[in-house]
């Protein structure tokens, strides 16, 4: 029935007008568990199902969503879609060319051993109650809470051009915090990540490999003691970030500066633009030369949130080349915007939320690639810095130039060794510097894909996960510790 | 013409449905889950009809329009509860709901804080349907935005933003009788203009499309635009600023979870151990009013219970918090009728925040200020430090010099580390209250303030 619905809101676009149109029907499920303090807090099982369809009439876009899935609800659909697309007509400048690209016919599902809705909630809970009581039982934790979220969406793609793709993915993600309020503070400590913890393309396998009850009272003890902890000092100095954290910081000064929409202007007005100017490719020196990164939407790459088997416009998965030996070459595209900086053809980074929602050009997996590092060499190198680890705030600029960076928790490293706690890290840069400064990257063993759950762009607001796969990483002249400046 | 009037026909407005199919669907679902012996049981029906033009290099790039129903059932046995929500609405698919939702609460443990459901409530009518916004039509749409990529063009400037309108309608209903009903429109429209590698920006948002004027907005934002051009770099230190209203939103608005009684229990809350303290300056006074004529939203919360006035800071004293039932149990007091809906581990928050005003225009802040900031907009705001309120973000979009009660140059956007908590006691002016639009809080009532002290920490490159 999905793909009559995608053919017959096709037909009807074509009937209107349309010269171009791609339709996705998409299911979405999505459970959502949470505990606060011993209680069960959210509690909840959501599914939507309905279409989307884009098309091009008249040189324009138009874009209309709906969940009425009877054959006259989809026509009527399709038609609205067409005659937004001739308003959009009335202030158009040029008429949109898309790059050329194959018609598939396939299927798809994302890797995983077991299915997050297979597995009873009590088992699910039980564990998320025994980690936050595990929390608890740390004397001096005023607050503690725990989540899973597991998501099964159904993707159901046509375009005019001929493709009928079908693909399913399985994303779990599962993470724990512990708050501690003394005298005049609060602090924090979650694992394995901030904001939601660990997310994956995968299955409930990522939650049973979390081990969460034997990380839950380090947890608890970590957020206790940062309040006896050092106050990070405020210097310029050498800086190791954690997997997590470099992750973000990818995500921010590298994931968003190459979205070519944004460099376009496209996005001027909401997420911002890019100091990645079209003048910048294979000229700018980025990074050090021991940093490279790529986009890589391909499963090869990992189980990251920014991998799938065709992108939102019917796109293959790619791997795109984006920093290669510290020099810039490479953006996000999609068939759009690939042709106006002279590519033959998309990138493959089109994604959308859900059916009511206009796939957009988004990250999928950008990660630095490995180093030759231990950490523990890394260390032991470094005669004085400090290691910064699990994010707690991040802030930069609209055209992604000037950072600002805090976190969880950091360690004193002197004389090679990692030394006492320190609270309230914070680091600041410019984007191009900051990169630049990096001179050490760990190798495979500590390198990691990290999800990022709540990537949020586009008007309507947009929520997207990608993928980041990071190691710790050295960086050297960095200014530590002015988000608490009183300077 | 002929070929007009066929478009005008195809793109008129889809309208929401009449308020007894959602109450219908209620029904329905009340009166499956009695036949399936559940003793509580509370379904809320929304439905959102929503389009949003948007523009960028001077013409239309994303056209889009989407309608959709969703259906939420908690239901509540034996001392525990979940929801289930879906968008299918046949019969079969409500009852599939219902027995998930009953599936899934019976996987937890018992809560023993968990509160029956509320009887039914009387409520304070509120007119927020402004039938001239839900007529509003793509084409309407585009020709506005046409104009003000016209006027930029004019001015060799660029323009981005969006168009947007939409109505949403919201019921609720509960196995005690409660029944609420809600539906309101909703207009925006947001333009930056860019001139050469300066830029700056106007928004407005109002339930009432006839109370926004895009060519206006277009004009404002063109001017501040020019007057960005060439930005200096300043210093960082500490500045008198002068907050245009969204900046001045999208900072305050970050302590209106800080206000809700269950923040404070769960010791999150900057107003932890601070309730009854004079926290802000004598000038300060903060309401939550859902009944203010520029809100929007609701007259109810997540539970079905009616919205209080409530005074949260009194002349710079903090007074009051907002409840949920359950919230309020825990402390002894009445609900206000702030509560999400269940479950949930956040309680609940004021949505409807107003920060009272004074005297002072925008002119008058200028003119008294020796040397300091004028802040259009703020951007990428961030908590850096929970307890103190300190928060980070970057200027955006024309920050201008004030020198000798002048506007001057623009000056390089800075990155501050600032806590609201200072920044509301060194309030030195504050204009008219007025609902207010950015890009980081939901939309309040709030005066632009002129402020000393306001800390910058660093620069960046334009």
């Amino acid at each position: 029935m999905m793909w009559e619905f995608c053919g017959h809101s096709l037909e009807v676009a074509r009937l209107r007008g349309a010269t171009y149109a791609d339709v996705r029907v998409m299911h979405m499920r999505q459970r959502d568990l949470t505990t606060k303090n011993g209680q069960v807090g959210t509690l909840g099982q959501s599914e939507s199902i309905g279409l989307g369809i884009r098309v091009i009439a008249q040189g324009a876009w138009g874009f209309a969503s709906t969940d009425v899935l009877t054959l006259e609800g989809v026509a009527a659909c399709a038609a609205q879609a067409v005659a937004i697309a001739k308003a959009s007509a009335l202030a158009k400048k040029k008429d949109v060319q898309l790059a050329h690209e194959a018609a598939y016919v396939d299927s798809w599902q994302s890797p995983f051993v077991k299915d997050p809705f297979e597995i009873p909630l009590e088992t699910q809970l039980d564990l998320l109650l025994a980690a936050d009581e595990a929390m608890r039982r740390v004397k001096g934790v005023t607050l503690t809470e725990t989540d899973m979220q597991f998501r099964k969406n159904d993707t159901w793609f046509a375009s005019s051009e001929g493709s009928k793709i079908h693909q399913r993915r399985v994303i779990s993600g599962c993470g724990i915090v512990a708050m501690c309020f003394q005298g005049d503070a609060i602090q924090k400590r979650s694992y394995p990540n901030s904001f939601g913890g660990q997310h994956v393309l995968g299955g409930y396998e990522l939650v049973e490999s979390l081990d969460l009850l034997k990380h839950a009272p380090r947890v608890g003890e970590q957020a206790v003691a940062l309040h006896a902890a050092v106050q990070c000092p405020e210097r310029t100095g050498t800086l190791i970030l954690g997997g997590s954290q470099l992750g973000l910081q990818i995500h921010e000064s590298i994931g968003h500066p190459i979205e070519l929409d944004r460099v376009l202007g496209q996005e001027a007005n909401f997420a911002g633009t890019s100091f990645l100017t079209l003048d910048q490719l294979h000229h700018l020196r980025y990074a050090s030369p021991i940093v490279n990164v790529v986009a890589d939407a391909r499963i090869a790459h990992g189980p990251g949130l920014g991998a799938f088997a065709y992108d939102d416009e019917g796109v293959p998965a790619q791997r795109i080349d984006i920093i290669k030996a510290g020099e810039f070459c490479g953006y996000l595209s999609s068939r759009e915007t690939a042709p106006l900086i002279g590519l033959d053809r998309s990138g493959g980074t089109v994604r959308t939320e859900g059916w009511n929602r206009l796939p957009m050009i988004r990250m999928t997996n950008v990660s630095v690639l490995a180093g030759p590092w231990t950490l523990e060499n890394l260390i032991a190198d470094t005669d004085e810095g400090i290691l910064m680890e699990t994010n707690r705030s991040w802030s930069i600029d609209d055209r992604r130039y000037q950072f600002q960076f805090s976190t969880e928790i950091a360690w004193e490293i002197q004389g090679g060794k990692k030394t006492r706690m320190l609270k309230n890290p914070s680091y600041s840069g410019i984007t191009t510097e900051f990169w630049n400064s990096c001179d050490a990257i760990c190798n495979d063993d500590h390198w990691l894909l990290w999800g990022t759950p709540n990537c949020g762009k586009g008007q309507p607001m947009q929520t997207m996960g990608t993928g980041h796969g990071a190691s710790p990483a050295r960086f050297r002249n960095v200014k530590i510790g002015t988000a608490f400046s009183e300077e | 013409m002929r070929g007009a009037a066929t478009i005008r026909a195809k793109t008129g407005s889809e309208t929401l449905r009449d308020v007894r199919e959602l109450r219908a669907i209620a029904a329905t679902v009340l009166r499956l889950a009695k036949l399936c012996g559940v003793k509580e049981t509370e379904v809320h029906v929304e439905e959102v009809v929503d389009a949003l033009t948007r523009f960028a290099n001077n013409a239309i790039h994303q056209n889009v329009a989407e309608h959709g129903l969703t259906v939420s059932i908690r239901t509540v046995v034996d001392g525990r509860t979940a929801r289930v929500t879906t968008n299918r609405v046949d019969e079969d698919a409500l009852r599939a709901a219902l027995e998930n939702s009953l599936a899934l609460a019976a996987s937890q443990p018992k809560d023993p804080h968990l509160l029956p459901l509320p009887a039914k409530q009387k409520y304070r009518a509120v007119q927020r349907f402004i039938p001239a916004t839900a007529k509003l039509t793509a084409e309407a749409r585009a020709r506005a935005v046409k104009r003000a990529c016209e006027l930029a063009e004019r001015r060799g400037q660029v323009a981005a933003g969006i168009f947007e309108s939409g109505q949403s309608q919201t019921v609720l209903s509960n196995s005690r009788g409660l029944f609420a009903a809600y539906r309101q429109t909703q207009a925006e429209f947001s333009v930056t203009m860019q001139h050469g590698g300066a830029a700056s920006w106007a928004k407005t948002n109002a339930a009432d499309v006839r109370a926004i004027d895009p060519i206006a907005l277009a004009k404002t934002a063109s001017e501040k635009a020019e007057r960005a051009q060439n930005p200096v770099e300043l210093d960082p230190g500490r500045y008198t600023v002068i907050l245009e209203p969204a900046a001045l939103l999208d900072l305050a608005g970050y302590l209106f979870y800080d206000f809700a009684a269950t923040a404070v229990e769960d010791k999150r809350s900057c107003f932890s151990g601070r309730m009854g303290k004079t926290l802000f300056g004598k000038n300060i006074t903060v309401t939550d009013d859902v009944y203010h004529p520029e809100q929007l939203g609701p007259p109810f919360d997540g539970e079905g219970l009616p919205r209080q006035h409530v005074v949260l800071v009194d002349k710079g004293v903090l007074c009051n918090l907002v409840y949920s039932r359950r919230s309020a149990k825990t402390a002894r007091t009445r609900p206000t009728g702030h509560g999400f809906a269940l479950p949930n581990e956040y309680g609940e928050a004021p949505m409807n925040l107003v920060i009272g005003g004074g005297n002072s225009s925008l002119e008058e802040m200028v003119r008294s200020t020796e040397r300091g900031l004028l802040v259009t907009r703020l951007w990428y705001i961030r908590e850096v430090d929970p307890y103190e309120k300190i928060m980070t973000g970057m200027t955006r979009d024309g920050l201008y010099l004030v020198e000798k009660g002048q506007i001057g140059r623009a000056a390089r956007n800075f990155r501050f580390n600032q806590s609201i908590l200072e920044m509301l006691a060194n309030v030195e002016l504050l204009g008219a209250a007025h609902r207010a639009s950015g890009e980081e809080s939901m939309e309040m009532v709030v005066p632009p303030m002129k402020i000393r002290g306001f800390q910058f920490s660093e620069v960046t490159k334009f």
